[in-house]
């Protein structure tokens, strides 16, 4: 009955309980922890923390669990969380050149200095369910390996990985050799302080930053799509995965009245380097362009997806036509966050039965008179055979 | 959980940006002001842009109400209501002449508004040029420009093609002479009550990060032709509650077989209204006790 939309106060507390009850399920069924979440599911916990904007594994985890693990739902809990958290100070630009990496791989040279490491990639998994793990006690049998490394699980792959472990912190970056050789426009020094969206609303034409920022809360599915489409022709870009690497780096800050920075801790990033088709004239010499990508965590296929949106957003910049979607900055910026476009498509489910009201008396009207006015040409057409 | 949370909400540092920004919009009628919108733990779309037009105005005396589709008891109204309730401990009220801040959905109350209500709007998209012009840089432009042509444009070819201006919600008016904007998804039934009004009406776009006022006594003016004026929905039937004639009317479907009945959508206004007629109709009173 329509009237219980009217009403809802008892509707809404009695809806928060459904939900509460959905949300335990079986209640002989063990509570999930967070501890579980984080350590189990920590790649669902890493799009939440890069797509909700915090670093911060324990409340992605309890966003995760309150969320019934809706990843969208749980991003928008946790940025609801972020927006209230007062700011102290911005950090100095995280170094991905000094990084602990975990994984580290070019596609451009088949050996690299450092050499390639797969880490923990499922990349050449065979994708057979594996039903080993249906069993609750599977670890108990498990293999060795598995509690080789257990007092810091981060620390699973480089041990396993093909790299000398000793020689953690000598990656060079793989788009530095280019650079060296001027095929790429060298890095840039930041100097001034780079835009904030959440501090100031998204404008356009946009600041490289702001686009990053935007591109990396971005949803992930959306970017992977525009990503796609500009491999499948909707603006070729000849994108080449120059060096992709997931690890930890440090973040530190400076404080005024100190004149050394302060190392707060590490996070876990994933950072992907697209190597893309030449820009150049008659007056600049030919040389490779560029897309980037970060997350935190181990969101790889985002960054991939976020470096090839990157890069045909700087169309405009580097001279090229404006003629796809991936490419069109304010379709691109406007539509790519989830939380905006979770929350706009699902308004739809509110009440508009006023503006519906006002289309029904409009269309009502109209077929009223399209009506009269076929009756009466008809009369008139009748009339004239008559007469 | 209340305790985490300032007053209201949102920290004292966001809502002073965000008053900062309405100040302009007063300032300037009409004209949509960017501003850094936060996320609302209610969804984009919910009305988080009027929550934190609300959120930085409120005032811990201020009477507050919340209405969507006219009335206080729909499902967003009264998750919106125990929200302030909740953060900010004020007073609310479903009363329109009680409040000091009305937040509403889709309607403005039947009830003339007076100096001292401010109405907050919710607005989904606050251009009124966006379904013409989709590009952002464009439409503001054209704002700058004063380039509202393609607006009478549209008009005319809802005319030719189907004989009226198909917009029956969301009607754009100019403002101060000024400005065309978007007075939020209201009927276009309400859209002569902001015209001279004598109270503040401030909207909120949250997902579209955009502020703009109406600021008391200024001219509202919907967009019309000399030979197609401007004119407001009319019904046949009157409020089978309140019988008013002259309240906007929701269309209520009661049985199986597609029985409809009408019904104020100012819940509010319509109780004020019964009450007046039991008044006058004791009769009706002892009836219905």
């Amino acid at each position: 009955m329509y009237v219980a939309v009217k009403g809802g106060e008892e509707a809404i507390e009695n809806a928060h309980k459904l939900l509460a009850r959905k949300r335990r399920g079986d209640l002989t069924v063990t509570e999930l922890s967070i501890t579980q979440i984080k350590q189990q599911l920590s790649l669902a916990v890493d799009r939440v923390m890069t797509e909700g904007s915090l670093y911060d594994q324990d409340l992605a985890a309890l966003a995760l669990k309150q969320a019934m693990g809706d990843t969208i739902e749980a991003i928008f809990l946790l940025r609801a969380y972020r927006t209230t958290l007062p700011r102290f100070n911005f950090t100095q630009i995280i170094d991905t050149s000094c990084m602990r990496v975990e994984r580290r791989i070019s596609a451009i040279y088949k050996d690299i200095p450092g050499g390639q490491a797969l880490g923990p990639t499922f990349d050449y998994t065979h994708r057979l369910l594996d039903f080993s793990l249906l069993a609750d006690d599977y670890e108990n049998e498990g293999d060795d390996f598995l509690r080789n490394s257990e007092t810091e699980t981060h620390n699973v792959a480089p041990q396993l990985s093909a790299v000398n472990t000793d020689k953690i912190d000598e990656y060079p970056k793989v788009l530095d050799f280019l650079k060296q050789e001027d095929l790429l426009p060298p890095s840039k020094n930041i100097t001034k302080s780079v835009d904030d969206i959440t501090r100031e609303p998204l404008d356009y034409p946009s600041s490289r930053s702001a686009r990053l920022q935007q591109l990396t809360r971005a949803d992930e599915g959306f970017l992977l799509s525009l990503g796609y489409s500009t491999q499948r022709g909707y603006g070729r870009t000849h994108p080449f995965a120059g060096e992709i690497r997931m690890g930890y780096v440090d973040v530190s800050i400076t404080i005024d009245e100190l004149d050394f920075d302060i190392c707060l801790g590490e996070i876990c990033v994933s950072e992907c380097e697209m190597i893309n088709q030449f820009s150049g004239n008659r007056t600049q010499a030919p040389q490779f362009t560029q897309g980037y990508g970060i997350s935190f965590g181990f969101c790889e296929r985002k960054t991939l997806a976020m470096a090839l949106v990157d890069r045909s957003l700087q169309a405009k910049e580097l001279g090229e036509a404006i003629d796809t979607p991936a490419a069109q900055e304010e379709f691109v910026l406007s539509h790519c966050d989830n939380v905006e476009a979770s929350g706009f498509v699902s308004h739809l489910k509110l009440p508009h039965y006023v503006d519906f009201q006002s289309e029904l008396a409009l269309v009502r009207k109209m077929r009223k008179e399209h009506f009269s006015k076929n009756l009466a040409d008809k009369f008139k057409s009748e009339e004239h055979a008559n007469g | 959980m209340d305790e985490p949370y300032n007053f209201a909400y949102l920290d004292e540092q966001t809502k002073r940006s965000i008053r900062r920004g309405l100040l302009k919009a007063v300032a300037i009628p009409g004209y949509q002001v960017p501003f850094a919108g936060r996320e609302m733990p209610m969804p984009y779309g919910w009305g988080t842009g009027g929550v934190q037009v609300t959120a930085s105005i409120l005032g811990k005396d201020d009477t507050l109400k919340v209405i969507d589709q006219g009335a206080d008891d729909t499902t967003n109204a009264v998750s919106i209501r125990q929200f302030f309730e909740k953060t900010a401990k004020i007073k609310t009220t479903t009363k329109t002449d009680k409040a000091t801040i009305i937040q509403t959905r889709h309607r403005i109350p039947e009830q003339s508004l007076t100096r001292d209500q401010i109405v907050v709007f919710q607005v989904p998209v606050p251009d009124p040029l966006r379904f013409i012009e989709a590009s952002e840089t464009e439409s503001r432009k054209m704002h700058a420009l004063e380039e509202y042509g393609v607006m009478h444009v549209k008009l005319y070819e809802d005319i030719s093609h189907l004989g009226h201006i198909a917009t029956t919600y969301a009607y754009p008016a100019m403002v101060n002479d000024r400005y065309v904007m978007d007075p939020s998804p209201i009927p276009k039934f309400d859209n002569p009550k902001m015209n001279m009004s004598e109270a503040l009406f401030l909207f909120g776009a949250g997902r579209e990060k955009r502020l703009y006022a109406i600021p008391p006594y200024t001219s509202v003016n919907s967009l019309d032709f000399d030979d197609h004026p401007f004119e407001i929905q009319q019904w046949d039937d009157v409020c089978e509650i309140c019988a008013s004639a002259e309240s906007f009317l929701d269309e209520v479907i009661i049985d199986d077989e597609g029985t409809r009945m009408f019904v104020c959508s100012d819940s509010y206004f319509c109780e004020q209204q019964k009450i007046k007629n039991e008044q006058c109709q004791p009769i009706v009173l002892v009836s219905e006790s």
